[in-house]
């Protein structure tokens, strides 16, 4: 079973409907019972980083997440979840992520040249930069789809997958049983599904 | 490289598609999540739901579908119509939809958004805007394009992405319907006067128009049809593959 973090943000209809899809049962929760009894977390998130880590801070859930990654449960974290898993983000100022995976979260603006749309939306091709369980239903060159304005930085260790949108940004990310996709899954057609079956069946 | 995206728009009216359709293989060919999941399954990139009910009664109905949809199709949705409110956008996200478009509403109430791009961020909110030439002047129509607004459309359209509206779907009422391709030149003033991604509707007949579209507009980000798709006169999957073959990115 999947606990799907419920710290009030964003919509998570789309996220369970996609685990649904591919027969897998997910709950959106914020009991630390039912996420501790879970075999899988996914941490969600869409907005500010800003308001979404003091959200998962108000919420507890930062402390029960913390807890059972360290303890080993596999954990994905999509788009601002991801983000989240980082040490600090520097979206309007500075603040602390989860630091769960070590690395900033920082502009697109800095590294892409100008006249690039920002925010970087729709569907772009992953090129995977090393083999995990996670991607490995799926190959390079498959596309998936992105909306962001922010990007991983400072985390060469942990990027198991790139995107090229005037330069090479963060796509996915692992780090022991830690993993995360800047993209969206969920609203990546079979390519995305492949991703969560492959996080509920072989990571 | 980011791809440019296809999107097939279904107008819904009491639960069903509005505008014929015939598809080979598809059970239902009236049934907007049947018809959303063929698109999905043969390369749409994205979905725009048109809710043009006028009743209560469509209006809830038009809300059940979309939950269906959203729980069966793994592409992003983007819904429209009827769009007045907060209210209106907290109903449609909750079924699963990732942008909502507002056209009139934002017309009656300028505020709408600004307050929907604060409160959901303006990745969700896509300004439709229906557009037509009078006396050689772009002007915004309300209305489903039956009223001039007397607003002069480039500048409303800025400061609508000024107030937060992260994608723009512009419609020319000139070229609509006309199947002699896309409003080129209107494209184009919208596209200079704005940096957020600008969706491309009315006129599209034939493959080609999609090809002279991205190839001369390389600032648009995407094409938006109905009826051609939904008459099978062009299929996604040959447009994918004729714009991969003319260098433009696809996702094939």
């Amino acid at each position: 079973m999947v606990a799907i973090i419920d710290y009030g943000v964003g919509n998570l209809f789309s996220l369970q409907s996609s685990f649904a899809a591919i027969g897998q049962e997910a709950v959106v929760t914020a009991d630390p019972e039912r996420i501790r009894a879970a075999d899988r977390i996914l941490l969600p998130g869409v907005g500010a980083f800003r308001d979404a880590a003091d959200k998962l801070r108000a919420s507890g859930m930062d402390a029960v997440v913390l807890r059972e990654a360290k303890r080993g449960k596999p954990l994905l974290g999509v788009c601002l979840g991801m983000q989240l898993l980082f040490d600090r983000s520097y979206e309007y100022g500075e603040h602390e992520g989860l630091g769960l995976i070590p690395g900033s979260v920082r502009p697109i603006a800095d590294v892409i040249p100008e006249g690039l749309k920002i925010p970087h939306i729709g569907w772009n091709a992953l090129t995977i930069t090393r083999e995990t369980p996670l991607l490995g239903r799926i190959q390079s060159g498959e596309h998936v789809y992105f909306v962001h304005s922010y990007y991983a930085a400072d985390c060469a260790d942990a990027v198991i997958a790139t995107t090229e949108y005037g330069a090479e940004l963060t796509a996915a990310v692992a780090s022991g049983s830690v993993y995360g996709c800047q993209f969206h899954p969920e609203k990546s057609g079979a390519t995305g599904l492949n991703i969560l079956r492959a996080f509920c069946e072989d990571v | 490289m980011i791809t440019k995206r296809i999107i097939p728009c279904l107008d819904v009216r009491d639960g069903r598609v509005v505008k014929g359709v015939n598809f080979a293989g598809l059970g239902d060919v009236a049934s907007p999540v049947e018809l959303a999941e063929y698109y999905s399954a043969n390369g749409a990139d994205e979905l725009v739901f048109y809710d043009i009910t006028a009743s209560a009664e469509g209006r809830a109905l038009f809300t059940d579908i979309l939950c269906e949809t959203a729980r069966r199709v793994f592409i992003p949705l983007t819904v429209g119509g009827g769009v007045n409110s907060l209210a209106d956008f907290e109903r449609v996200l909750g079924c699963g939809a990732d942008k909502v478009s507002v056209n009139s509403g934002a017309i009656r109430n300028p505020a709408l958004v600004g307050e929907a791009a604060k409160r959901y961020g303006d990745q969700c909110v896509v300004l439709s805007a229906d557009v037509k030439r009078v006396d050689g002047v772009f002007r915004v129509f309300a209305k489903g394009g039956r009223e001039n607004t007397g607003m002069e459309a480039v500048e409303w359209i800025r400061r609508c992405v000024g107030d937060g509206a992260g994608e723009i779907v512009l419609n020319s009422i000139d070229t609509d319907g006309v199947k002699g391709g896309f409003d080129l030149e209107m494209l184009a003033a919208v596209c200079d006067a704005v940096s957020v991604p600008v969706i491309a509707s009315g006129g599209a007949g034939k493959i080609e128009d999609f090809i002279t579209l991205f190839r001369s507009l390389p600032k648009v980000d995407a094409g938006l049809a109905a009826s051609i798709f939904h008459f099978g006169e062009v299929s996604i999957r040959e447009l994918k593959e004729a714009m991969a073959a003319n260098g433009i990115p696809a996702r094939l």
